[in-house]
């Protein structure tokens, strides 16, 4: 976008700044429109499992439903509780949100349709959701009032718990596709599945691992039934217990945000992004967005799906599954997934890159760069796969 | 001109904010300035091309230890005024580190504008860059050049944290152990196994 702004002749510092300004919003408007209609899905979801009818009254079948809840909610008094820390007790509902909508940034929609094509990409991704722990914490605390401060500390000891072993199966993916950045991952899986499925997911050795990222997801954004920083039955709405009208909302629109970022995530991670499932060429003419927005759609099903069959976790079992069984787990199948990679692609690919870079002067590691064309340096293969990856570069 | 803006942004809000780290007297809020203060610091890294040490930093310090930090001070009640009630006679102390500090911090500067430090191979020659990207250069080198102290730095954690694990872990008395659950037990369990029914006749009760 910006060598748009700069054919209409602006300096270039003006045209960057004005197209990361665009897409900046091109992202974060549909974003919180994806939230309320995502909200409205969930509901119904939910309420067809339990044989109801859901929101069904504002508007068509119900649709505008999130938006006057929204109304509602903006039109409340804000209350701040005399004893609270007021200047943390604002402050944490608008980290949460800023935080959730932040990791957007590096989410890729399409091939080359990314506000920010970074290298450390995932890393990235995975900083800025370690960020999200701060906004329940800092207002369990600020709340100044027990069952707010009793959720903060089951919040801070869930995520970092969860967050080891999703560190490790992100590691896994790392390691197959050569490079931390999105697009570069979702590259990497083109016809990964015998060739004709697009995904890490069929693969044997990460499909376990997309498991235990799935729940891993579900635990780190504190969805059902992990959602033990908000049981009811115990700490009445858990650190969101003192929050009224925008205040709640921002929690409320930052948390889906949240739980829809998971679901981009297993979706790029693990089904191939913005690629059709199927490596069959005329899939490829359907826009990739649409591809992504409809695994998207597919996990959040699966998320509403588990909130709706599935009780609640005791706080012992949590810790339990997740240090005792993910860490282990997922531990071992880093050990796995290097083993088999060392074993099969020693003299091409990532490990001959490593091996040439362990000699000390350049030569080796120049001769192997020269020998390799950007898409193979992107994705660590070896050149059977070359045509696949070259006619999606030429698209 | 956007590179000068965001460096000086970054680098005003580290100082002021680690100086609001020593001088707030909530130690939550000392804990949260020192956050605030980690993440300008990973902007200041990107802003020099070390991404890759920047999400680290980020990941690592503002999403893990920093998390433990906060855990810690909020649980503990503390009383800050007594803290600070050893002000005067500590401050001689404090002085003299922060002297040692500034003194290693300007003839490190001074060594480096001298150009004594070059990064370089065993065989005396620079150290070349490899890759475009900085998690490949510095993956190149830790485990070629530096395998062995990247290896050793792996083995000192390890041993610290067996080291912890051992000063925390506790044996449970027999009583207790005797009460602890087996979650496999109480998962695999039948509703034929615990239950049982019973139609016992009026007036009589049954065996338990």
């Amino acid at each position: 976008m910006t060598e748009t702004f700069q054919d209409w002749g602006m300096s270039y510092e003006w045209a960057w700044g004005l197209a990361t300004f665009a897409g900046v919003l091109l992202i974060a408007l549909p974003l919180m429109l994806a939230v309320a209609m995502i909200i409205y899905m969930d509901r119904k979801v939910w309420a067809a499992i339990a044989l109801r009818r859901g929101p069904n009254v504002v508007g068509p079948f119900g649709l505008a439903q999130s938006f006057a809840d929204g109304l509602k909610v903006f039109l409340q008094e804000t209350i701040i509780p005399s004893a609270a820390n007021k200047g943390l007790f604002l402050l944490a509902p608008i980290l949460t949100f800023t935080v959730a909508l932040t990791a957007w940034a590096v989410i890729p929609f399409n091939s080359g349709a990314v506000l920010a094509d970074i290298n450390v990409g995932l890393l990235y991704i995975f900083a800025i959701s370690s960020l999200g722990v701060y906004g329940v914490v800092i207002s369990g605390w600020a709340s100044n009032s027990k069952y707010p401060f009793f959720s903060a500390m089951r919040a801070a000891a869930q995520m970092i718990s969860y967050e080891v072993s999703i560190g490790f199966v992100i590691i896994c993916v790392v390691l197959y596709a050569g490079t931390f950045n999105m697009n570069g991952i979702i590259v990497g899986q083109i016809g990964h599945g015998l060739g004709i499925f697009n995904g890490y997911a069929f693969n044997l050795l990460l499909f376990p691992m997309w498991v235990v990222f799935l729940i891993s997801s579900l635990a780190e954004t504190a969805r059902a039934p992990f959602d033990l920083t908000e049981a009811e039955s115990e700490l009445v709405a858990g650190y969101q217990t003192e929050y009224s009208s925008m205040s709640f909302a921002l929690f409320w629109l930052g948390e889906y945000a949240n739980v829809l970022l998971m679901c981009a995530l297993n979706a790029i991670l693990f089904f191939g992004g913005w690629l059709p499932p199927v490596n069959w060429e005329p899939l490829y003419a359907v826009p990739g967005f649409i591809w992504l927005f409809a695994k998207i759609f597919l996990f959040f099903f699966i998320f509403s799906w588990i909130k709706a069959t599935v009780p609640r976790f005791r706080y012992d079992q949590l810790m339990r599954l997740g240090w005792k069984v993910f860490l282990p787990m997922s531990l071992l199948f880093v050990v796995l997934v290097s083993g088999w990679l060392m074993l099969t692609r020693y003299d091409c690919g990532d490990a001959g890159r490593v091996y040439a870079s362990t000699v000390p002067v350049t030569e080796a590691g120049v001769l192997y760069r020269e020998g390799q064309s950007a898409a193979n340096l992107w994705d660590g293969r070896c050149a059977d796969d070359l045509p696949a990856l070259e006619r999606e570069f030429a698209s | 001109m956007l590179l000068t803006i965001a460096f000086y942004l970054f680098a005003t809000v580290v100082i002021a904010s680690a100086v609001m780290v020593i001088m707030s007297r909530n130690p939550v809020h000392s804990v949260l300035w020192l956050i605030l203060s980690f993440f300008n610091a990973a902007g200041l890294m990107v802003l020099v091309g070390a991404e890759f040490i920047a999400m680290l930093l980020v990941i690592v310090y503002v999403g893990a230890v920093a998390v433990l930090f906060l855990f810690v001070v909020m649980m503990l009640d503390i009383d800050f005024a007594s803290m600070r009630a050893g002000f005067v006679r500590n401050a001689p102390l404090g002085i003299i580190i922060a002297l040692i500090l500034l003194a290693e911090l300007v003839l490190g500067i001074g060594a480096y504008r001298a150009g004594a430090l070059v990064l370089g191979t065993p065989d005396g020659t620079a150290a070349p860059l490899m890759f475009e990207s900085n998690i490949e250069s510095i993956g190149a080198l830790l485990y070629s050049r530096y395998l062995f102290l990247f290896e050793s730095a792996g083995i000192i954690l390890l041993v610290a944290m067996i080291g912890a694990i051992v000063l925390t872990h506790r044996e449970r008395p027999a009583a207790h152990r005797r009460a602890h659950q087996d979650i496999g037990k109480q998962v695999r369990r039948k509703p034929e196994d615990a239950t049982v029914n019973a139609s016992p006749a009026i007036g009589k009760g049954i065996d338990l």
